[in-house]
């Protein structure tokens, strides 16, 4: 039985997603609009011919200074034999498929946005937090969206192009050292001039009796 | 008695020398176990490189109880308060030995998220090189630092 | 005040809310769960992730293709075969080498060693977790041989580097073949020993049998591949599936369990072990004394230093390798392999430079750690340090 094309699958089923081919070396690439996603996706799992039942990776990129700049990226996968999705009669073939969608950046103090698709698997949840902590992405309908990696007060996104590699920024504590710098100094002073003593004894002292 | 203190079964020292040897042969570290070093401390403390034998029998899982923090791994920014924290909740006297390059000096990871040696966050007592240390080297570490704590006086 | 657990409402109930972690000694790492109690029964866990965050995927964008690899070993850190043999395997896609059959079958030996590595910590440090504290010594000793054998091999325990973009660091050393031998016949006693302590102990089944459990829409609908999702009747193995690094070419099973919960998780794996020394044996057969350790593309792999040294063009290729490194071209890959916690794989982005654009780690721990709350809620506060510990997560991994 040939493998059916989800290309003209998907274009019949969900026309808004103007789904097309990207070459690729590995595995079938489709490129789809954003708005179209969610529903993408619920064909992708739910059609019997299909079942792409795991939701392998949600992977964000910064194209800069390609427009539009940031290409989510999704890894789906049947499983074949392994798991048949419920409500299916027969497994459909094992077959990875990678669903591309870009999003144009937004102007500044905005946020470039684009569906969520929690409600298909939820296994997206914390992979699309991580790409809104790291790249600015922002999710509607997503449940939770808040920085994973990052500390909640971080400014900037770490992995977009414009980001520095290293930032330079002491470690930050939020308790002072609780010594006032004369002491502090009195004590460094003091173990320099024990240290000094303690080279200039024998290592060992006769032991007297 | 009299002139014969080498015949009774009987050491004199000093309290200083007792103190000295009391605090660095039972150095209790506290699992503080961050990354890849965190491994390379577990087999250090497992039957082929044994650091019982050098006295860190028991690696205390609160900081309460333990006396030496071997900081075994990259610190990265978010984690920079709790290490800070667990420190400060350790009883005097306390050590901290820096393991592993990314401990001390930031490592092959010269970045945004991580600290650039631990020692910007705590005083070190003894910095243990190695991506990560073999446990030979750990357990140098701490002789060094056993040595270190022989050295310090009582009056300071 | 809400009642929490059917008591008359004029009684005054409050739940518990303790903090576990960072700093923990069972948390595998550092990770946060924020855990909500009601006496001893979980109302609701929240993880909290990021105290490990690197910035690998950043740094490895300044690096040269090659340069990456170190860097991409220290994520998984238990694993270090698993990821640098995916990082490699998708760069080598994008690049459309082929390699060798005895290249071939060294990666497989070293991978499934690998695993058995893996496998090992995650024994000892979940056995001890839950109170065998002896199975912990006994499993390093095993694996105290296994770093021998990466010892021999690249003359460091954890990290060798020894897989590289276009074939292998350096060839085999001698005595190689006769070393592994010997640690497969010894490790399989070895096994029966560890099940002997543990598969038929009441304690062991008392602490591990109905916990954790989690159905089998919800695993993979939560994303769980490898061992948790073969725990609960899915039969989903990488190799098997998707086979790389001809696979299909060797002789092995999948075990499988059915009831999804730690018992089971610990039942795979021990029968997983045992099928990776099968695997062993069998490349260790097919490897050759001698032979090629490299695809022999000396625009990606260095010549041998006596070419470099008499012959003009081995000198250029060695130099531009070592100065700018190749160019990978424009594209992406994902080539995922069967890692020791379930399906690994590195996604590649390449826009034809000598550097990557993007690289990002499936991580089958982060996905293991999202679906902790499903699995630790309505049980014992008791339970979680024994779920923890046969998700077998690795910080490393989630946090990269």
């Amino acid at each position: 039985m040939a493998t059916p094309s989800i290309i003209e699958a998907l274009n019949a089923a969900v026309p808004a997603a103007r789904a097309e081919a990207v070459p690729s070396v590995d595995m079938e690439t489709i490129l789809v609009a954003p708005e179209a996603l969610v529903d993408v996706c619920r064909f992708l799992r739910d059609d019997p011919a299909f079942q792409f039942s795991l939701l392998s990776d949600v992977i964000g990129v910064d194209r800069l200074p390609e427009t539009p700049r940031f290409e989510i990226t999704y890894h789906l996968a049947c499983l074949g034999d392994a798991f048949r999705a419920p409500g299916a009669s027969t497994s459909a073939p094992p077959r990875r498929l990678r669903l591309k969608t870009r999003v144009a950046d937004a102007p500044e103090g905005e946020q470039p946005r684009i569906d969520s698709i929690v409600s298909v698997w939820p296994s997206a949840n914390w992979p699309e937090r991580e790409i809104f902590d790291l790249f600015g992405v922002a999710f509607t309908g997503h449940p939770e969206l808040r920085p994973i990696l990052m500390t909640d007060d971080w400014e900037g996104h770490p992995l977009r192009k414009d980001y520095p590699v290293q930032i330079r920024k002491c470690g930050h504590i939020p308790w002072e050292i609780e010594m006032p710098p004369e002491q502090f100094a009195a004590s460094v002073a003091a173990s320099r001039k024990q240290a000094a003593e303690a080279a200039a004894k024998p290592r060992r002292e006769e032991e007297t009796q | 008695m009299g002139n014969n203190l080498h015949e009774l079964p009987v050491m004199t020292t000093t309290v200083e020398k007792m103190v000295q040897w009391a605090r660095r042969s039972a150095i209790w570290p506290v699992t503080f176990g961050l990354a890849c070093c965190a491994i390379e401390m577990m087999a250090m403390s497992c039957g082929r490189y044994d650091i019982a034998r050098f006295g860190a029998e028991v690696f205390r899982g609160s900081p309460r109880q333990a006396d030496l923090m071997i900081v075994a791994g990259r610190l990265s920014r978010k984690m920079a308060p709790v290490l800070r924290r667990i420190y400060d909740q350790m009883p005097e006297p306390k050590w901290v030995i820096s393991m592993g390059a990314c401990a001390s000096v930031g490592g092959v990871f010269d970045n945004y998220a991580i600290v650039q040696g631990v020692d910007e966050i705590v005083p070190v007592d003894v910095f243990v090189p190695g991506c990560p240390p073999r446990p030979e080297s750990l357990i140098y570490g701490i002789v060094q630092l056993q040595k270190k704590i022989d050295m310090q006086r009582m009056s300071a | 005040m809400t009642t929490v657990s059917g008591a008359p409402a004029s009684l005054r109930q409050e739940t518990l809310t303790v903090n576990m972690g960072p700093q923990h000694p069972s948390t595998h790492g550092v990770l946060n769960l924020v855990i909500e109690l009601d006496g001893e029964t979980i109302v609701s866990a929240k993880p909290t992730i990021g105290f490990l965050h690197t910035g690998i995927e950043k740094t490895a964008e300044q690096k040269k293709w090659q340069q990456v690899i170190p860097l991409v070993e220290r994520m998984d850190y238990l694993g270090p075969h698993s990821n640098s043999l995916s990082f490699c395997l998708s760069v080598e896609k994008l690049l459309g080498l082929e390699m060798p059959d005895r290249v071939i079958w060294i990666r497989v030996l070293l991978a499934e060693l690998q695993r058995l590595s893996s496998h090992l910590v995650w024994l000892g440090t979940h056995g001890m977790e839950i109170g065998a504290v002896s199975v912990m010594m006994y499993a390093f000793r095993e694996r105290e041989q296994l770093l021998n054998i990466n010892e021999l091999i690249a003359g460091f325990r954890m990290f060798p580097s020894y897989m590289r973009i276009g074939g292998l660091r350096e060839d085999l050393p001698r005595g190689f073949k006769q070393t592994v031998a010997e640690f497969l016949d010894a490790f399989v006693p070895k096994l029966d020993e560890y099940e002997k302590l543990l598969t038929a102990n009441p304690i062991w089944i008392k602490r591990t049998k109905g916990v954790g459990r989690l159905s089998k829409e919800d695993t993979l609908a939560w994303g769980l591949v490898g061992p948790m999702a073969r725990a609960v009747g899915i039969p989903y193995d990488v190799r098997k599936t998707f086979p790389y690094l001809k696979y299909e070419t060797f002789d092995f099973d999948v075990p499988v369990a059915s009831e999804g919960d730690v018992y089971d998780r610990y039942l795979v794996k021990m029968a997983e072990m045992r099928q990776s020394v099968r695997i062993c044996r069998q490349a260790l057969e097919r490897i050759t004394p001698t032979g090629p350790y490299d695809c022999g593309d000396f625009r990606i792999v260095p010549p041998p230093k006596d070419r470099v040294y008499t012959e003009m063009e081995a000198l250029i290729q060695h130099f531009l390798i070592y100065s700018q490194g190749f160019t990978v071209p424009k594209g992406e890959a994902y080539v995922p392999v069967e890692g020791p916690r379930g399906e690994h794989g590195f996604h590649i982005v390449s826009d034809g430079s000598n550097r990557p654009a993007r690289i990002k780690l499936r991580a089958p721990s982060f996905y293991a750690v999202q679906a902790l709350e499903k699995m630790i809620v309505g049980g014992l506060i008791a339970d979680v340090i024994a779920v923890i510990g046969s998700t077998d997560v690795v910080m490393g991994d989630v946090d990269r």
